[in-house]
């Protein structure tokens, strides 16, 4: 039996197609930094508003990064990814009230996050893997409701309070004043995305989990065990989330349940505006969002803050209208 | 002499289709060993069999030994490299990313292998950071056995290395093959639809028809068999 072969040569004109792609985009995106910039230098508020809009961005643009790690390797959207980031922050909450200091907290909460991802793609996720994509999607949806109903078993659904890891200072750069808060939220996301990307960049690992998500079969005649690899995935994707969630809770000041509810659909906005296949598209995405959303809100005051949500979507529509593929994605016709 | 690869027996499906029906054949280490056929003929599956990228039954020894249930991983760090239908290039990934995949298995510095391949395909030096999917089918086909060498496998699984490309290039390709094996001492197992160059490089033939070993043999005695001639030579 010969399967027919599949062409080989669109994926030279593929790349051209891309590259076709991002020159626009990329225009825009300087076009917009300019904006920014000069904005920033005009207006004291809106300075502020772009700083804290950054932070709320690379919130948004780290959970998206891990739907996109996901959505790369098993092809569908992980509805539990804002519940498994929400646990995770009571997991630090736990610690801390076990006497651990923010930070000891911090990167244990990382650990155990890897070790929870890397133990739900292996018990729930893995089953069901190869029989259809709708059967993963209903484990993810099934686990956005267990993950709750334990954590609120657990924690119950009343608020609790975390210390706040960067404390309340406010810096004020001539007229601008900048929450320590925020400077601190941006440097951290930014840091996990930019460490993820050498793991995957430049590790053994990282390119046995790239090729495992681009080409499974083609990944395993080369000896890398595809499985552990989706695993791996799972895990970092729960560490990114994690992030996520213990910078999303010091701007909320509390904690509950809901905590990551809103942040998902944030995420997951973010993470189709950069076109769902690309990791870098997702950051870019995140922290185009937040930006956006926060200069709407204090200057369009028709758009109060209950309309926010709405309102991202209604901009996401439009975006998808023009460019269907998101910022960074290409499109792909698949056979169904 | 034991062969270094033994199949016997082995059937193989593709759901209710069965398309191995009791392959039978062997590999003798240092040799270069060619599975001629038709389309449909089941040549592609006898490699995927090894491999277990199919579903299959019968033995396949490998050094003596059975795979068993090894998966593609195992049968991988076994030593079989295996360059599929389609030269399994990870076309999104540069070509230096494909090499050290191809070297995924291997512990330690792999920097006598990476050498040893660029003094067979000194232009890889050049392109290592362009995307592989950018690269020619002739130049993608190189960079495949490239990609097999570097793993340092025991046993080369080559699947229609002439597939697209052009005469010139097919005969490049199999100069290549030809000298790997005589200087490094790669064993192959290729198959091939253009039988007129695979008998010409390879010690030994078998033929594949529906799925069963119709003749099998030294090159030169199936080349002047009366039906292959006529069948596969076109002469």
């Amino acid at each position: 039996m010969e399967t027919v072969e599949t062409p080989q040569p669109t994926l030279a004109a593929r790349g051209r197609a891309l590259r076709g792609v991002l020159r626009p985009v990329s225009v825009v995106l300087v076009g917009a930094a300019v904006f920014l910039a000069v904005g920033s230098l005009q207006s004291e508020i809106f300075a502020q508003q772009t700083v804290a809009g950054l932070a709320q961005g690379a919130v948004y643009g780290s959970l998206a990064l891990a739907l996109v790690l996901i959505y790369r390797a098993t092809e569908v959207i992980n509805f539990a990814q804002g519940e498994l980031a929400m646990a995770t922050t009571y997991v630090a909450y736990q610690l801390i009230a076990w006497g651990l200091s923010y930070w000891e907290a911090f990167f244990a909460t990382l650990a155990i996050a890897f070790v929870l991802g890397v133990a739900i793609q292996l018990l729930v996720i893995r089953p069901v893997q190869h029989k259809s994509v709708i059967a993963v999607v209903i484990v993810t949806v099934g686990l956005f409701i267990l993950i709750d109903g334990l954590v609120t078993w657990k924690w119950g659904a009343d608020i609790k309070f975390m210390p706040a890891p960067f404390g309340q200072t406010v810096y004020h750069l001539g007229g601008v004043a900048i929450a320590r808060q925020d400077i601190g939220t941006l440097l951290v996301s930014i840091l996990s995305v930019i460490l993820l990307w050498l793991l995957f960049q430049f590790t053994k690992v990282g390119l046995g989990m790239r090729a495992a998500a681009l080409r499974p079969a083609a990944a395993a005649l080369v000896g890398v065990r595809v499985d552990r690899m989706l695993a791996v995935g799972w895990g970092l994707a729960a560490v990114l989330g994690a992030v996520a969630g213990l910078m999303t809770e010091p701007s909320q000041y509390v904690l509950q349940p809901t905590l990551m509810q809103p942040i998902l659909l944030y995420a997951f906005a973010a993470a189709v505006l950069g076109g769902l296949e690309s990791p870098a598209g997702a950051v870019v995405g995140g922290l185009v969002l937040g930006v956006f959303l926060n200069l709407v809100g204090q200057y369009v005051h028709a758009i109060t803050s209950e309309l926010r949500l709405p309102f991202a979507f209604a901009v996401l529509l439009v975006v998808l209208l023009i460019k269907p593929a998101g910022l960074f994605g290409r499109r792909t016709v698949r056979k169904v | 002499m034991s062969a270094l690869l033994e199949l016997r027996d082995v059937e193989a499906r593709y759901g209710p289709v069965q398309a191995l029906h009791g392959v039978s054949l062997s590999v003798d280490e240092g040799r270069i060993v060619a599975v001629l056929g038709a389309n449909g003929a089941g040549k592609t599956t006898t490699l995927r069999a090894i491999s277990n990228t199919v579903r299959r039954s019968g033995d396949v020894l490998f050094a003596g030994s059975p795979l068993g249930r090894r998966g593609p991983e195992g049968v991988a760090r076994l030593g079989i490299a295996h360059v599929p239908e389609g030269r399994g290039t990870f076309a999104e990934l540069t070509v230096w990313e494909n090499l050290r995949l191809g070297a995924y298995t291997r512990r330690g510095s792999i920097k006598p292998e990476l050498e040893r391949v660029l003094s067979y395909f000194p232009w890889i030096d050049d392109r290592r950071h362009q995307q592989a999917g950018t690269l020619s089918g002739g130049e993608q086909q190189m960079l495949a056995l490239a990609r097999a060498f570097v793993h340092r496998p025991r046993l080369l699984l080559l699947d229609e290395p002439s597939l697209g490309l052009a005469p010139v290039l097919v005969t490049e390709i199999f100069r290549i093959i030809r000298e790997l094996n005589e200087r490094e001492g790669l064993t192959v197992l290729v198959v091939e639809q253009n039988a007129h160059l695979a008998l010409q490089v390879a010690e030994e033939a078998y033929v594949l028809e529906v799925g069963r070993v119709a003749l099998s043999g030294p090159s030169v005695e199936l080349r002047e068999h009366e039906s292959v001639r006529r069948s596969y030579l076109g002469y």
